[in-house]
């Protein structure tokens, strides 16, 4: 078994490291633009797979509602943007203000879905939450499909294209390089909050241990709802800024934005931050090249593949812990 | 006092939902005609309804609490109470018998085909049941060997004019076949992440099978499958519902009585036990992968043979009907209706998709009622509907005494 996986290992890098030299040779300013794509694709998904991963971290729960909280975030956005846009505000004060209702609505999207699905379940057997989640995802699709319409709704672009960034915007548009700061700063944000703050701190020891946290004074039920407030944060966040790089939505987008986060957080290994950044990273780039050289309409095929090999060679994703049971 | 509180907590809570609802329910943009409309009745709506949701639900929750302090663990669901009385299950069985038998001739094809695909749902989930339930391996990934079993029929009649009864039993090799196959590489992943992998490969066959024009015909699908003959006999469209119907039946009573004697057998006592703990079950010296391998191959068996009648049934198939909604569908089916327990599955099978046919009326809301279901079905019964039951061996304390006083 063990020299299959290595001779498959040396097969698997060099087949990929003779394209990547060869197409870098070929025409390297495509193979860096699909690069760029791939980094704002990735971190859309690092966005996304934040919450997966952190509500994983905690109640070992696959939140299958995430995307759709992530959908009703650029709803949200796209109703106050269009109303205060009717009503002649400046554009500026627009899009601040899109974004503060999207991640506030977000939020509290999160926050009730968790008390109304999860907490009962806090006990149950882990599919019986599974379902209720899958429930829940199949019921906010409908609720934004009913309340609002079925079709596209275009999605005029919150971030202008700024005069400064013209010279390189051939390579990379204002919108896109908007999407990898904006993940940059989250991502230093959210890793000061886990790292420093009380609530951060109350987080991981939530994750390790939830009895003994109980038992040390941390209120665990608010320390789950904080971490489903900082997931729907962040997928808000995402949300929004995919929709002005899109330009339309629907009540569906997100599922499969949901899906492709998921495998991220789990090639990264689910449950680790930084996993599910550097899984995301992996996977956005990765199928930015897959597109680019090869067929479109197997992209998906593609990261469904990329995560089978992946965990084939290491079961708990890239930065997993590989954790023994214990008896 | 204790009722005030209620309806001051229904109040608040009636008042976060309409904050909550307000944007998308109230405030409707269209950015074409540039007009905003606001639905101030919508508000009200919402209002009015979580009102009395709530209360309704914090009336059941607590009930819920308060049995479950009163209640020891041995609570068995009443039909399996029923049913291990004899008195009770022979005219029983018999009754369900007679109206399974009497079913398509006392109401129309309608109502026949809409059983049909409940039945097939029985088996899918029966099936399911082996992975999820008994060996506790979660696949979101079922679908797949459905649409595997379904194209098998209709490629292999397409191109070689193969029957029905010829491709049965192919399918069920060739799904378990396609179960060993896939099964393979990714058993020796653990929870969760047997959960992603498994729903990816239902995925990728059936973008495969969406992208590959000349084999599977691409999105447009295959179209007139023939349907089963009687001996090399059709009967016209009508005769064949009722004759599919039966075939149907047939071959769940089959998978019930194979479940039934699988769960009981050696293999399907080490599922279980795998399931419960795997490390002390190695310990027995039980194969790990083996046995999972074998639960998975064979919960393929079931959807390949599913597929194929639901091709001959609909006569056109198309990837757009092995999406991965199909294997949720599929898994809800086995956790709603009491995950490992055959008779949940089958009632489980029967609500989920009678129901949804039934509430065609309400068409537009019955996905929004289904999820709703879901929910409230999981948070107030997180056992499913009907809970399985361990077989308990019955073992007589004054049999052994006698026993051991005649030998000594």
């Amino acid at each position: 078994m063990r020299w299959i996986k290595i001779s498959l290992g040396l097969a698997v890098i060099g087949i990929i490291g003779f394209f990547t030299v060869r197409e870098l040779l070929m025409d390297p300013m495509y193979f860096f633009e699909l690069f760029l794509g791939g980094l704002t694709r990735g971190s859309i998904y690092a966005l996304i797979a934040l919450g997966y991963t952190m509500v994983y971290g905690i109640i070992q729960l696959i939140n299958f509602a995430h995307g759709e909280i992530y959908m009703i975030g650029a709803m949200t956005a796209l109703i106050v943007a269009s109303v205060l846009g009717m009503w002649g505000w400046n554009t500026a004060v627009i899009a601040i203000l899109a974004f503060v209702f999207a991640i506030v609505y977000s939020c509290a999207y999160g926050f009730t879905v968790e008390k109304i699905a999860y907490k009962p379940l806090r006990n149950a057997p882990r599919l019986s939450a599974l379902i209720s989640a899958i429930g829940m995802s199949l019921f906010l699709q409908n609720y934004v499909m009913l309340a609002q319409t079925p079709d596209y709704l275009p999605f005029k672009s919150l971030i202008p294209d700024f005069k400064f960034w013209e010279p390189f915007a051939h390579i990379i548009t204002s919108v896109e390089i908007t999407i990898i700061i904006t993940t940059v700063i989250v991502m230093i944000l959210l890793g000061l909050l886990i790292k420093f703050t009380r609530i951060g701190k109350a987080m991981r020891a939530t994750a390790q241990d939830k009895v003994m946290a109980a038992l040390l004074g941390i209120n665990v039920n608010n320390v789950i709802s904080a971490t489903f407030v900082v997931g729907s944060a962040t997928a808000a966040i995402g949300g929004v800024l995919i929709a002005c790089h899109v330009g339309q939505i629907n009540f569906y987008i997100g599922f499969l934005a949901g899906l492709k986060a998921f495998i991220a957080a789990v090639l990264g290994g689910i449950g680790s931050i930084p996993g599910a950044v550097l899984g995301s990273l992996v996977l956005g780039i990765s199928e930015s090249y897959f597109t680019g050289y090869f067929y479109s309409e197997y992209e998906d095929v593609f990261a469904f593949t990329i995560l089978v090999i992946i965990l084939i060679f290491r079961p708990s994703g890239i930065l997993g812990k590989h954790d023994t049971q214990k008896v | 006092m204790a009722i005030k509180n209620q309806i001051k907590q229904s109040l608040i809570i009636a008042f976060w939902f309409m904050i909550l609802t307000f944007p998308i329910m109230v405030i409707k943009v269209n950015t074409i005609q540039n007009t905003i409309d606001f639905r101030w009745a919508n508000l009200l709506w919402v209002g009015i309804v979580t009102f009395f949701a709530s209360m309704v639900w914090n009336y059941f929750l607590r009930r819920n609490e308060a049995q479950k302090k009163k209640e020891i663990d041995d609570d068995i669901p009443l039909i399996h109470r029923l049913l291990q009385n004899d008195r009770f299950r022979r005219p029983f069985l018999g009754v369900v018998a007679a109206f399974f038998l009497a079913y398509p001739f006392v109401f129309p094809m309608y109502h026949t085909s809409i059983m049909i695909s409940a039945l097939v749902y029985v088996m899918l989930g029966l099936g399911l049941n082996i992975v999820v339930g008994l060996a506790g391996l979660l696949d979101l990934g079922y679908v797949a060997f459905y649409a595997v079993g379904a194209y098998a029929y209709a490629l292999l009649n397409l191109h070689f004019g193969l029957s029905f009864w010829v491709v049965l039993p192919m399918s069920a090799l060739l799904g378990t076949l396609f179960g060993v196959m896939l099964g393979y590489p990714v058993l020796r992943l653990r929870g969760d992440y047997l959960a992603i992998v498994t729903l990816g490969f239902g995925e990728i066959i059936r973008i495969v099978l969406e992208n590959w024009d000349t084999f599977s015909n691409g999105p447009r699908g295959i179209a007139d499958i023939p349907p089963p003959t009687f001996f090399g006999h059709y009967f016209d469209q009508h005769d064949t519902m009722i004759y599919i119907y039966f075939i149907v039946t047939g071959l769940v009573l089959m998978t019930i009585f194979f479940v039934n004697r699988l769960e009981n057998s050696k293999i399907g006592r080490a599922w279980i036990a795998l399931r419960d703990d795997e490390i002390a079950c190695q310990a027995m010296g039980i194969d790990k992968f083996k046995t999972k391998l074998t639960a998975f191959a064979l919960g393929a068996t079931w959807a390949a043979m599913g597929g194929v009648v639901f091709a001959a049934k609909t006569s056109y198939i198309n990837p757009m009907s092995f999406t991965i909604w199909e294997s949720i569908t599929i898994l809800c089916v086995v956790v709603i209706g009491g995950m490992g327990s055959a008779i949940g599955v089958i009632a489980g099978a029967l609500v989920l998709i009678l129901l949804p046919e039934y509430l065609r009326a309400v068409s537009e809301y019955r996905m929004l009622v289904f999820g709703a279901l879901q929910v409230i079905v999981m948070v107030f019964k997180p056992d499913g509907l009907i809970k399985s039951v361990r077989k308990v061996y019955t073992f007589n304390v004054q049999e052994k005494a006698i026993h051991e006083q005649t030998h000594t």
